[in-house]
């Protein structure tokens, strides 16, 4: 079926649905990662974006039950360039258009994504609408300048878990606790495991897997969970996850880090990076075109080795607006040099700009996860 | 850390001639990883024995020796050179070895010379197959499981461990002969006997069969500071089973989750800490079960390798640059990208395209070896293809192959094939099994029962399904309307461009007209557009112009307002076609450079420096056909093309490429006719009183019996516009000449078929000139070097060996051939380079042939002179006069340089050794001295013939050549060798008072000569034969020479040479000099 994406801009680009019609809007923003379409379809920080990947034949491997971020499709809708409708993998069970359909998220193909990669890469990101119905250009395009970008949203709210839950043996648990009455007692493996309260803004769930894997008890907390709960549950350590869009706005959490820094150890990925960068009194701001792909190389100035990294940002922490008394820089981009990573040096808490939990991408940075434990060791 | 400062001089190994696994990539690692050193300012030492390599020009290196690539003749260099370093890992196969033997022979120890990028102990690691079991059983890796045996019944005890099918390898053979698959017990009893009987130590290694199983490898690069990045993953289409360099590969992998793929990138460095490679780039080949994921090591390769050349070209990654920096101590945060300008080699290029690599093979050289592809590798070259899907990239490799196809079938070119035929060609992998995979989709079969047979992926069935829908889907406008193409709608001829139909296919679907498809294209505005290879997907701007084409909106393609010039390339690398024609490209391209001059270079073959992306200003890794080379010239409207430097391919382009109005420099397609054409070269040759042996043409079997009966046999047969003696026959008998002479028609349909009269035992002459612009008396024409052979007249001189400058031909037939090469390239127009090939008898010169392009010997002519011919040739097709170069006269060299062929049978175990007018050789070598015999020797030695200075000359000739053969008898015996012969040759020596040791021939029954041989009682071979039957005696001793590595000559030219090398050797010491000093 014939579609046409528009930019906010005015370029537009004929393409095809392969999902059926309908019609779409977000932030278009580009990933460059050759594998991983499943995570990254299922990647709660995709939130508002139409993602459109860089390599060029997508759905070659079909779409499995595990290799999922989080419960259902993210992305607003996604564009490639040639979609393969003959999946060939021993785990796979659907196609990647059955796989959309089911969520009702429109896959466009056929289009010149290269011309678009490159387009986003000199204009930046920006809104964009995709149609089978309208396929006028200029109206379409006017469509796309309406829509609310995503600067100043919080998308996390809108992704949060709605109640507290467990994750346990690689799924999540619903705790039916509500968190008003949560204290220490809420904890089922204490003395056994280390307890871990994540903060959820849009958690994905190989981060979850990963630290359930170093050997932590998780709660999952919905995003606007009370500095006052957290403290009255005694958790060993303190998560703040990763997520969509702009942190900024995201007050309510940046408030709770503020109260909750230094009371427990804390780890934060991604947004969570950004928040903790912000409670430190850090400044963010919106990059041109994000860094979204699985092969960002990041030096870790400990050691002086570089790993290679997922990621997945529009927005980062400006790198001279951490007080450099309190903060060791621990971790930079070698492409642009923007901060990747940062420890506080008073108080337990660091965190990383870049996804150690990979899915996709390499796994380089796993030992994080071990950092982590370690700190809550040392700290208790 | 910046660069080491404690090493200043470094010394590389080549990987020496061309040979089938062991290609022109290594040379264009190796000239990189040298471009590199010396960059960083490293005084760059080299060894290499390859002419035609850009690694051996003098200019790549500070020092380079065009010696043997032997412990021996590096441990020389080595006591004097004194280098700091040695560099291994970019020579290849044969550059490791050299190194771990030189290191145990304790040179480098004995020196202070230190080992970089590999050390000894890890090399090991990775090539010894018990400690390389023991490594990855520590990390927690499989590799197939195995066993060795030595006698039947441990063949039986291990096979019980491993379970069937079980692979049989005999241990010390060359080319993997005498191995294979066993199924049951039964076909492991004739495997193991065969294999046990092939073994030279009486060896085989069994193993656990993941026939069938999906084959992957992932290029890693790993730096001193334990970084570890992967440049690149590989897909195989053929499953395990057909060698990695046999089958038809994909970049990046597309079958894999993200997951596994991370399991493989994991594997890999892990492999890379634990095998200890220290800096550089190295291969993990694995093998996955596609019922469940299974993961096995297949092997890794602590090196640069064939694959990493491809990795390179297919990202834009220079593997072996950065592998020689971080061998001198970089990082790779240290190194900047090259193709972006703005970020460091640090990361791990993202595609945005799907790359194809196919092979090409030679099986129609060696007709006595069975068409099948197992895990020993058979192709001579290859090709790859860059698209935005893959059946785009795929149709464009098939085309670029060169074979007369236009894509995946549906070209006019398809064959009617039985059911039963189709299944065999499936279901035993083979080199047109890509085109039974087009014949079997077409007759409709399931493809479950594809992959039954095949174990190829249903990921590429479906793609290919997906083309033969479309070709179904086009071809219904021939049905429903031959020729009109009011209905081959816009849609439609825009998606066929996109799937990577080429004009001709459509056209042949059609029926409409090639050029007419072209035009209706042009009018709906239907063309490709140019993307870059830029190593990041688009995410950063890139530097440097490394281009594709596909169809789709955006063109990338940064045309400039300067002076430019296209150079053709020579696509894949096939036996007659190889790298000396892609060195003649790459030197075009700097003597542009050297004239301000834009380079534009066309090419489709990723092993060479041509397709480096900075040898040009700019490279299109495109196909070389009329379609694609006219595309490009549309878009960049360059001044002029090159055609002259690529071989037969851009010959061949050369009049469509003037006919559509592209203007060719240097010599004009008319006079590449005037050359080729019979009539017109006769009249030429008459005009200018020159004389060619007689001769006739005939376009079928018919005629050609009656021109041979007119001229007399013997004559030579062969087809006219080929290259390398393709189908070319030595005729004795009229019985024999129907059946060659097909073959010459089939080689060539539509073009005569040329007969010559075979003049015997003539000398044959080559002939390297240079001519520039200027008309009569204006017109300069310079000898670039005159070549005597070695064999006589007959022998392809591809696969001769021959001298520079000539040993026994006297000063004024030297002269006589002199003035009628310039005479004929003046008469032809020649501007740019010219080739001739002489026969000498009795005092005449006979022109056997002229080429008015860059022949195969441009490269060894050049580095023994020391004369740039083709850059010269460049400038003087801009304009430039060759007063004006410099070159005024001839050069001939004080020392005498020696080429030796290097031949492929050891990889074609049935083929008989014999050398004739069809070219086989895959590469050369080049031996330098200031005497004959020792210059032949490093010719030999550098070749692989490890000539004897004292033990048993085994000798067997013709009747006809027991006279010649005397007085090289009787040198043997007094340099102090045993004599052996046959009966027939015995008897003849005695009588000359020669002592020989009779020995039984084959027929007569054992203990016969291929015993003796087996018992190593022979040190060398000598045997010639008439050759018209082939399971003769003289062919079981051969092929016997062969198997056991002995050296062996089978022209009496040949035994003289051999005689006095063997005497240079006994009485002086191998010396060695670059070629810097020789042409001081």
């Amino acid at each position: 079926m014939k579609a046409l994406l528009a930019l906010e801009d005015g370029r537009t680009f004929e393409c095809r649905s392969f999902t059926g019609g309908g019609e779409s809007s977000g932030e278009v923003v580009f990933n460059t990662s050759m594998t991983g379409y499943q995570e990254v379809l299922t990647d709660p920080s995709y939130t508002g974006q139409i993602v459109t990947m860089t390599y060029p034949l997508i759905g070659n491997y079909g779409i499995n039950p595990e290799d999922i971020e989080s419960e259902r499709i993210q992305v607003s809708a996604f564009i490639v360039r040639e979609y393969q409708d003959f999946p060939s993998n021993f785990r796979s069970t659907e196609t990647l258009a059955h796989y959309l359909d089911r969520y009702k998220v429109m896959g466009v193909h056929e289009l010149d994504t290269r011309a678009l990669t490159r387009h986003i890469r000199k204009a930046g990101a920006m809104r964009a609408c995709i149609s089978t119905e309208n396929l006028d250009p200029v109206s379409l395009a006017q469509q796309a300048k309406a829509i609310q970008g995503i600067e100043g949203v919080d998308l996390a709210s809108r992704v949060t878990a709605q109640k507290p839950y467990f994750w346990k043996d690689g799924h999540p648990v619903v705790c039916e606790e509500s968190p008003e009455k949560m204290d220490k007692k809420i904890w089922k493996e204490t003395g056994k495991k280390f307890s871990i309260a994540a903060l959820d803004f849009g958690i994905k769930y190989n981060i979850l897997r990963c630290l359930e894997s170093v050997g932590f008890e998780v709660l999952v907390l919905p995003a606007d969970t009370s500095a006052d709960t957290i403290r009255a549950m005694e958790p060993d350590g303190i998560f703040l996850s990763n997520g969509p869009g702009d942190p900024e706005p995201v007050a309510y959490a940046v408030e709770t880090i503020k109260n909750l820094l230094g009371f427990r150890p804390m780890f934060g990925i991604c947004l969570g990076h950004q928040l903790m960068g912000l409670a430190l009194g850090g400044t963010t701001f919106k990059l041109k075109f994000g860094h979204r792909g699985a092969n960002q190389p990041v030096k870790n100035l400990a050691n002086d080795r570089i790993e290679i990294t997922s990621q997945n940002h529009g927005f980062a922490v400006n790198l001279d607006s951490l007080d450099s008394d309190d903060f060791t820089i621990t971790h930079i981009n070698l492409n642009d040099n923007t901060l990747e990573g940062f420890r506080h040096k008073k108080i337990p808490a660091f965190a990383v700009q870049y996804h150690p939990e990979a899915s996709p991408g390499p796994r380089d940075a796993m030992y994080l996860f071990d950092e982590f434990k370690t700190m809550i060791i040392k700290s208790r | 850390m910046p660069k080491r400062t404690d090493i200043k001089k470094i010394l590389i190994i080549g990987a020496g001639p061309i040979i089938i696994s062991q290609a022109c990539e290594f040379d264009y690692s190796g000239t990189q990883a040298c471009k590199a050193l010396m960059e960083e300012g490293y005084e760059v030492v080299l060894v290499n024995s390859n002419p035609a390599t850009i690694m051996t020009d003098p200019e790549t290196a500070h020092r380079t020796y065009i010696e043997p690539v032997t412990p021996e003749a590096v441990a020389l260099i080595i006591e004097r050179e004194r280098p700091d370093a040695l560099l291994p890992t970019l020579g290849g196969q044969t550059g490791l070895n050299t190194a771990i033997k030189v290191a145990e022979m304790g040179v480098l120890d004995k020196f202070g010379v230190e080992m970089i990028g590999a050390t000894v102990e890890s090399i090991e690691k990775a090539e010894d197959r018990e400690l390389f079991r023991g490594a990855m059983e520590k990390i927690g890796l499989k590799i197939p499981e195995s066993g060795f045996a030595t006698n039947m019944d441990e063949v039986r005890q291990v096979a019980e461990d491993i379970g069937f099918p079980i692979i049989v390898r005999p241990s010390f053979t060359l080319g993997g002969t005498g191995g294979g698959v066993a199924y049951n017990p039964e076909e492991l009893d004739t495997l193991s006997r065969s294999g046990l009987d092939a073994s030279l130590n009486t060896q085989i290694m069994l193993e656990q069969s993941v026939l069938g199983w999906k084959e992957y490898e992932l290029e890693v690069m790993r730096d001193k500071n334990d970084n570890v990045v992967i440049i690149c993953s590989i897909e195989n289409l053929d499953p395990m089973g057909v060698h990695t360099g046999d089958s038809i590969t994909v970049a990046p992998a597309q079958t894999l989750t993200d997951r596994e793929y991370q399991c493989l990138r994991d594997a890999s460095i892990d492999i890379m800490r634990e095998i200890g490679v220290d800096t550089g780039g190295s291969n993990v080949q694995f093998a996955i079960n596609p019922e469940n994921g299974d993961l096995i090591i297949v092997e890794m390769n602590p090196r640069v390798s064939r694959s990493s050349a491809l990795a390179s070209k297919a990202t834009g990654y220079p593997i072996a640059k950065i592998a020689a920096k971080l061998a001198v101590g970089y990082t790779l945060d240290e190194i900047p990208n090259d193709i972006t300008g703005e970020t460091m080699a640090s990361f791990e290029p993202a595609l945005d395209y799907c790359v194809v690599k196919i092979p090409r093979w030679t099986f129609e050289k060696f007709p006595e070896t069975k068409d099948y592809l197992t895990t020993a590798m058979k192709s001579v070259g290859e090709t790859m293809s860059i698209g935005r899907t893959f059946k785009e990239a795929f149709q464009k490799g098939l085309r670029s192959l060169e074979i007369g196809r236009s894509g995946f079938g549906a070209d006019g070119k398809d064959i009617i094939v039985s059911q039963a035929q189709i299944e065999e060609k499936l279901a035993t992998p083979n080199s047109h099994r890509i085109f039974y995979l087009h014949h079997a989709l077409l007759a409709g079969m399931t493809m479950e029962r594809i992959y039954e047979l095949t174990g190829i992926d249903y990921w590429f069935l479906f793609q290919m399904q997906q083309i033969l829908d479309l070709e179904k889907e086009i071809a219904e406008i021939f049905a429903s309307s031959v020729g009109n193409q009011a209905l081959l709608g816009k849609e439609l001829l825009k998606k066929a461009k996109k799937n990577g139909f080429s004009d001709r296919q459509i056209a042949h679907l059609t029926g409409i007209d090639d050029s007419r498809i072209k035009s209706l294209r042009k009018e709906m505005g239907i063309r490709p557009v140019y993307k870059l290879v830029d190593t990041c997907a688009a995410e950063f701007q890139a530097a440097t112009p490394y281009y594709y084409s596909t169809y789709e909106i955006e063109d990338e393609a940064r045309v400039s307002d300067r002076k430019k010039v296209m150079i053709l390339g020579g696509g894949p690398n096939r036996i007659g076609q190889g790298i000396e024609f892609d060195y003649c490209c790459v030197h075009a391209s700097y003597a542009l450079e050297e004239e301000d001059v834009e380079s534009i270079m066309v090419n489709s073959n990723p092993e060479t420096v041509s397709t480096d992306y900075d040898t040009s200003d700019k490279l299109y890794f495109e196909p070389l056909t009329e379609e694609d080379v006219l595309h490009i010239v549309e878009t960049e409207k360059p001044m002029g093309v090159i055609v002259q430097f690529g071989g037969q391919t851009p010959l061949n382009l050369s009049v469509p490429l003037a006919k559509a109005g592209v203007p060719i420099l240097g010599t004009q397609p008319e006079s590449i006719d005037k050359a080729e054409d019979r009539e017109l070269f006769q009249a030429m040759l008459k005009k200018l009183g020159l004389v060619q042996p007689e001769n006739g043409t005939a376009l079928n079997v018919e005629d050609a019996l009656k021109v041979a009966e007119t001229i007399g046999y013997p004559v030579i047969v062969r087809p006219s516009y080929v290259l390398g003696g393709r189908a070319m026959k030595i005729v004795y008998e009229p019985s024999d000449m129907a059946n060659f002479t097909q073959l010459a028609i089939d080689a060539s349909p539509g073009h005569p078929v040329l007969i010559d009269k075979f003049l015997e035992e003539a000398i044959e002459v080559d002939v390297d000139a240079i001519s520039d612009i200027g008309e009569g008396a204006d017109k300069k024409t310079i000898i670039g070097g005159i070549m005597e052979h070695i064999e006589e007249a007959g022998v392809h001189s591809g696969d001769s060996a021959c001298m520079l400058p000539p040993q026994t031909i006297e000063e004024d037939v030297l002269a006589e051939i002199s003035i009628a090469t310039k005479a004929m390239a003046a008469e032809l127009k020649v501007v740019g380079l010219m080739n001739v090939q002489y026969a000498v008898k009795g005092g005449r010169v006979y022109v056997l042939e002229v080429n008015p392009r860059a022949s195969r010997t441009i490269p060894f002519v050049s580095k023994a002179t020391g004369v740039p011919l083709a850059k010269l040739a460049t400038k003087v097709m801009l304009g430039k006069r060759l007063d004006d170069l410099g070159l005024t006269s001839e050069v001939i060299p004080a020392h005498i340089s020696v080429k030796e062929a290097v031949l492929p049978f050891d990889r074609f175990p049935d083929v008989d050794t014999l050398l004739g007018p069809e070219m086989k050789s895959t590469g050369e070598v080049m031996g330098i001295d200031t005497d004959f015999g020792m210059a032949y020797a490093k010719a030999q030695t550098g070749a692989g013939q490890h000539l004897p200075k004292s033990g048993c000359v085994f000798l067997s000739v013709k009747d006809k050549d027991k006279e010649a053969v005397f007085p090289a008898a009787r040198k043997f015996q007094e340099m102090g060798f045993d004599i052996m012969a046959t009966p027939g040759t015995a008897s003849f020596l005695s009588t000359k008072g020669v002592t020989v040791k009779i020995v039984q021939k084959v027929s007569a029954g054992r203990p016969h000569v291929v015993d003796v041989i087996k018992n190593e009682k022979i040190q060398l071979v000598i045997n010639t034969s008439s050759g018209s039957r082939t399971r003769n005696d003289g062919y079981m001793i051969r092929r016997a020479a062969i198997k056991y590595g002995l050296p062996y000559v089978t022209t009496i030219s040949g035994v003289k040479a051999v005689c006095k090398a063997i005497e240079a050797l006994k009485h002086s010491r191998l010396g060695a000099k670059t070629i810097q000093e020789y042409n001081k």
